[in-house]
């Protein structure tokens, strides 16, 4: 077969076999362009704005611009916490490179430049809660020169951003560290709840002490800032700016002098213990400590989480706050409590005398009183200046032995013991007054080795004198006392004072209402009071040796519990000035033996500084508090 | 130049620079198509590359103008050539072509992991896109030859041995986008020779099973036909992803940046392409540049002037005096439209991501003279045409 005759000379005759396959080859172009066309007009013409839109939102990025947090000062308006600006080093796991060889590459050099190990990096990024792109904390306070190396090669590190961050400054080191909390990181499981829900991952919240309970003024509003980012992830300027609004100040109703103070006593003593200044009236509190106490600071800057675990377990429990949670044994400083009870519930009249031989047999069982001194005859403001143990185990009887038999217990639970104490320092605990439902219910469940045997009288006798499985926190019984003092008021101890803003304004007062008001007459007050004045102020009271000389006349009663497999617990409660009281200061010291010889002195201490600032300290609020009941 | 002759003679009265230039043998909306796709390259590339190279914000465009200077002044030589001599030159131009082809194997520059590259003292120099001229000179001159022999099923079979050679070397080095283009243009050369019906559906047939079989066979025996990133760039557009080294990010981008531009375009606005979410910008998706800088109007319009070319393309394969002619023009109208339409097709997500450049529209020296080379190929059959046909009235 031929194609054609003569393919030279003549030209090409257009036979109807290359006609048609020219054809063909032209239909394909048509119908190649056409199918073209038709989808250029699609993705442009029919979906054009979808892709407007989509190309619209690649490469913004809204970069969070964090606000200052609030300071946190004392009454007088000493900053006690404030802010300190800090280039961060910060490595968002997630944006490394995903070629492994790369990614190692960049974490060494890393590692070299900001002195780490590899193992140290690694282990941050695994201690940091790793979803949605959370940032790790890898140096905080870059110096200069490294500061502008990295931003100058910022391209040779993917995932690493240099940022001005706030930490908090502490300056007076550990002051009030308990009352004062921390801030950290916000975790995703606070996230979820409704209060965080403005929040996002790197955010920074209270996390205990007043930095949480206050969070949300302290915290302020972040800002934002929408920047044009290109394929690479490198800033191409701004497109937005939402600045950031600065937290609240908190002003505190802590007395600096006075939290020093009993700070000082604590540590100079060297063994655990806390203490409460309280206003009685307001409930405001003048100074609350705990020993052994922790610096703050350590949380300002990144660490591992076995060294958080490592800080948390120090001998002596640094972390927890004796003052609002650690429960104790009061001994006899219970006794006001128990006097309460005894009079208000008719069980004695004021005059009552009981005859104190120095031990008392109750049901074949013969208790003493400490030391085993007899106080003959006495009524109830002398057995509370003498602190007589028999006066008390009497009463412990007759409560038990008059019907319902939990007066005593009653009365503890209207005066705040063995509930939670309302104040505004989170995790207070609520201590525990035993009761014969509770024992028995402990007993019968076998959980708690201690509690060996049924709820009998001599458990409603231990109670009267502060004694057996009661717990009680310094808090709470500053709180007790100050019932007593201001004539009933349940007050709710606070160490928010008020919220300024920025520009000095007062925008919120904290002055939370009693929680209730107790049924005291003004003649039960007034007797258990002066047998506490007595007691702190007449030769043979338990404290007149500590508070005999004291200028002021105070209303004072000690407490030497006994405690399971250690020496005595030392206790001083004492309300200043007698009898318009505004002040309660309540001292505990761990092993700390009688409570005239190791808290007392103590308690002494703090009023003197509290008198000392105050110019004698007898103000309106004292004044005025002279009549309830 | 014998048959450039009868040009000087019937119209004397025409200037001396046209003669020289022998535009008034050229075809005028060929010429107007060719160089309107090249301005519009240059135009895109002076609005859209200017932060490519801090150091020389005019890089690309002054280059590309400067090939598009050479490519034009090529494409007028060319067209003065008296084409159907290039018979003769046959085996020494299929020699050449497949020499040059085995050459970068031996001393190629590797771009990217494949060695495609020539370096010359001044200038890179990509052999394959001359080869896919010098295929359609040297194919069409062994069928021209063979034409008046009896055309048997050997004869096909030695064509597209001759035909395929050329795209076997390119696949090995590897250039997978010029390998396709080589076969598309042997095939179309075939086709317009007239070989018969049988032949070509059965070559198609064959051409389709040996693809799939040896690619399942050697799926199922674990070798791999295709290099690793050259499967994932023909397979990513069916299954889209986020990492910007992926064939299939690169299609989502395009798509982006094109549907984005609507009608009017984004002019400097286009974010897609400034913020650099499109990748290879100048060359590979240089359309979706175009498509979101200038919108449906621009896009519209290139493909306008690629119908426009392969229109007339088409016509110079009618009206050519010479068979000759008729499957030269035939190979060069399948090298232009296919890879314009396949490189399109890419960009606009209908097509796998394969390397295959626009012609006259993305940057680079090679690919613009192969293609001048081609349309003044193309140019020179259509001058000679007209001669013949002057002198037959």
């Amino acid at each position: 077969m031929y194609l054609l005759d003569r393919p030279e000379d003549i030209p090409p005759r257009l036979t109807n076999r290359l006609n048609l396959r020219i054809a063909i080859l032209g239909a394909v172009v048509v119908a190649a362009i056409a199918t073209v066309l038709l989808r250029l007009w699609s993705l442009q013409i029919l979906d054009g704005q979808h892709y407007r839109a989509m190309a619209k939102d690649h490469g913004i990025l809204d970069v969070r611009v964090h606000p200052p947090r609030g300071e946190i000062l004392d009454r007088s308006g000493r900053v006690l916490v404030e802010n300190r600006t800090v280039m961060t080093l910060q490595l968002r796991p997630s944006d490394l490179p995903s070629d492994k060889s790369e990614r190692r590459r960049e974490l060494a050099k890393l590692g070299d430049l900001l002195g780490l190990s590899q193992p140290e990096i690694h282990q941050r990024v695994r201690a940091t809660p790793q979803y949605a792109g959370y940032p790790v904390v890898l140096k905080q306070g870059l110096d200069r020169r490294l500061l502008f190396y990295f931003l100058e090669n910022k391209e040779s590190f993917p995932g690493v951003s240099v940022d001005r961050t706030y930490v908090r400054r502490y300056p007076d080191g550990s002051l009030a560290a308990h009352v004062l909390g921390q801030v950290g990181q916000i975790s995703p499981h606070q996230l979820t709840r409704p209060q965080y829900k403005t929040l996002r991952p790197g955010d920074v919240i209270g996390q205990a002490g007043v930095e949480y309970t206050y969070d949300k003024f302290l915290r302020g509003t972040a800002g934002a800032e929408r920047i044009q980012v290109d394929a690479l992830g490198r800033p191409r300027g701004t497109l937005g700016h939402r600045p950031p609004q600065a937290g609240d100040n908190l002003r505190l109703t802590l007395d600096s002098g006075v939290q020093e103070t009993g700070e000082t006593a604590l540590r100079d003593k060297g063994l655990p213990g806390a203490f409460v200044a309280m206003n009685v009236h307001t409930g405001a509190i003048l100074g609350m400590g705990s020993y052994p106490t922790f610096d703050p600071s350590f949380y300002t800057r990144p660490h591992t989480k076995a060294q958080y675990d490592a800080f948390g377990n120090q001998p002596g429990d640094p972390l927890v706050d004796r003052a609002d949670q650690g429960g104790y044994p009061t001994g006899s400083a219970f006794k006001p409590i128990t006097a309460t009870a005894a009079l208000q519930d008719g069980l004695i009249t004021p005059s009552t005398i009981f005859d104190d031989t120095g031990s008392l047999d109750i049901g074949g069982l013969v208790v003493h009183n400490a030391g085993g001194a007899a106080n003959g005859p006495i009524d109830m403001s002398t057995a509370l200046q003498v602190s007589s143990d028999v006066y008390f185990f009497n009463l412990g009887l007759h409560a038990s032995a008059s019907g319902n038999g939990g007066q005593i217990q009653d009365w503890a639970f209207k005066y705040g013991l063995g509930r939670k104490p309302q104040i505004d320092v989170p995790d207070a605990t609520a201590g525990l007054i035993p009761t014969p439902a509770w024992r028995n219910r402990v007993f019968h469940s076998h959980k708690n080795p201690y509690i060996d045997r049924p709820w009998n009288q001599g458990d409603n006798v231990n109670l009267a004198v502060g004694q057996g499985d009661v717990m009680v926190t310094p808090l709470q019984l500053a709180r007790a006392y100050a019932a007593l003092a201001n004539g009933g008021a349940l007050v709710r101890p606070h160490v928010g004072g008020s919220i300024v803003n920025i520009r000095g304004q007062t925008v919120r007062k904290i002055h939370p209402a009693p929680q209730r008001h107790l049924r005291i007459s003004s003649e039960t007050r007034n007797v258990i009071l002066e047998g506490l004045h007595r007691a702190a102020d007449e030769p043979g009271g338990t404290s007149y040796a500590v508070m005999g000389s004291f200028p002021i006349p105070v209303a004072g009663k000690t407490g030497t519990a006994e405690r399971q497999g250690q020496e005595d617990q030392s206790w001083y409660s004492v309300i200043a000035p007698y009898p318009n009281p505004q002040i309660v200061v309540t001292v505990t010291v761990e092993r700390g033996g009688f409570g005239a010889e190791t808290a007392a002195p103590m308690a002494r201490a703090i009023l003197e500084r509290y008198f000392n600032q105050h110019g004698g300290g007898v103000d309106t609020a004292a004044a005025h508090a002279a009549g309830p009941g | 130049m014998e048959a450039a002759k009868p040009s000087f003679t019937i119209a004397p009265q025409r200037s001396r620079l046209l003669e020289v230039l022998n535009l008034r043998n050229l075809d005028p909306i060929l010429l107007f198509a060719s160089i309107g796709l090249i301005a519009f390259s240059v135009f895109t590339l002076a609005s859209s590359t200017q932060h490519e190279i801090a150091a020389d914000s005019n890089y690309f465009v002054v280059r590309q103008a400067l090939y598009g200077v050479l490519g034009i002044v090529l494409m007028i030589a060319v067209s003065r050539i008296d084409y159907t001599r290039l018979r003769e030159l046959r085996v020494g131009i299929y020699a050449f072509m497949v020499g040059s082809i085995a050459f970068v194997f031996l001393v190629g520059t590797a771009v990217r992991g494949s060695n495609r590259w020539i370096e010359f003292p001044l200038f890179q120099f990509q052999p394959s896109e001359l080869a896919k001229v010098l295929l359609c000179v040297s194919l069409a001159a062994f069928i021209y030859e063979r034409l008046r022999r009896p055309f048997g099923i050997r004869t096909t079979l030695w064509l597209l041995a001759v035909g395929l050679l050329p795209a076997a070397l390119v696949f090995l080095q590897p250039d997978l986008g010029t390998g396709i283009v080589l076969v598309a243009i042997a095939l179309t050369i075939l086709f317009v020779s007239g070989i018969p019906w049988q032949h070509f559906a059965a070559i198609v047939a064959a051409g389709a099973l040996l693809a799939g079989g040896v690619y399942l066979a050697g799926s199922a025996v674990g070798v791999q036909f295709l290099h690793g990133y050259q499967e994932d760039r023909l397979t990513a557009f069916l299954h889209p992803s986020e990492d910007p080294q992926d064939a299939s990010y690169q299609v989502t981008q395009s798509k982006i940046a094109i549907g984005s531009g609507e009608v009017s375009g984004r002019g400097d606005d286009a974010t897609q392409t400034e913020l650099l979410f499109l990748p290879e910008r100048h060359t590979d998706f240089i359309y979706a540049v175009i498509g979101e800088r200038f919108g449906f109007t621009g896009a519209a319009l290139v493909i306008l002037l690629y119908a426009l070319l392969f229109w007339r393309g088409l016509r110079v394969m009618r009206i050519s005096t010479s068979f000759y002619g008729v499957m030269i023009a035939g190979g060069i109208v399948a090298m232009l439209a296919f890879q314009a339409i396949v490189n399109v097709g890419m960009n606009l997500g209908l097509m796998p991501v394969t390397g295959i450049t626009l012609p006259l529209i993305s940057y680079g020296g090679s690919s613009v003279l192969g293609t001048f080379l081609a349309l003044g190929l193309l140019q020179a059959i259509h001058a000679q045409s007209r001669a013949h046909s002057f002198r037959s009235y």
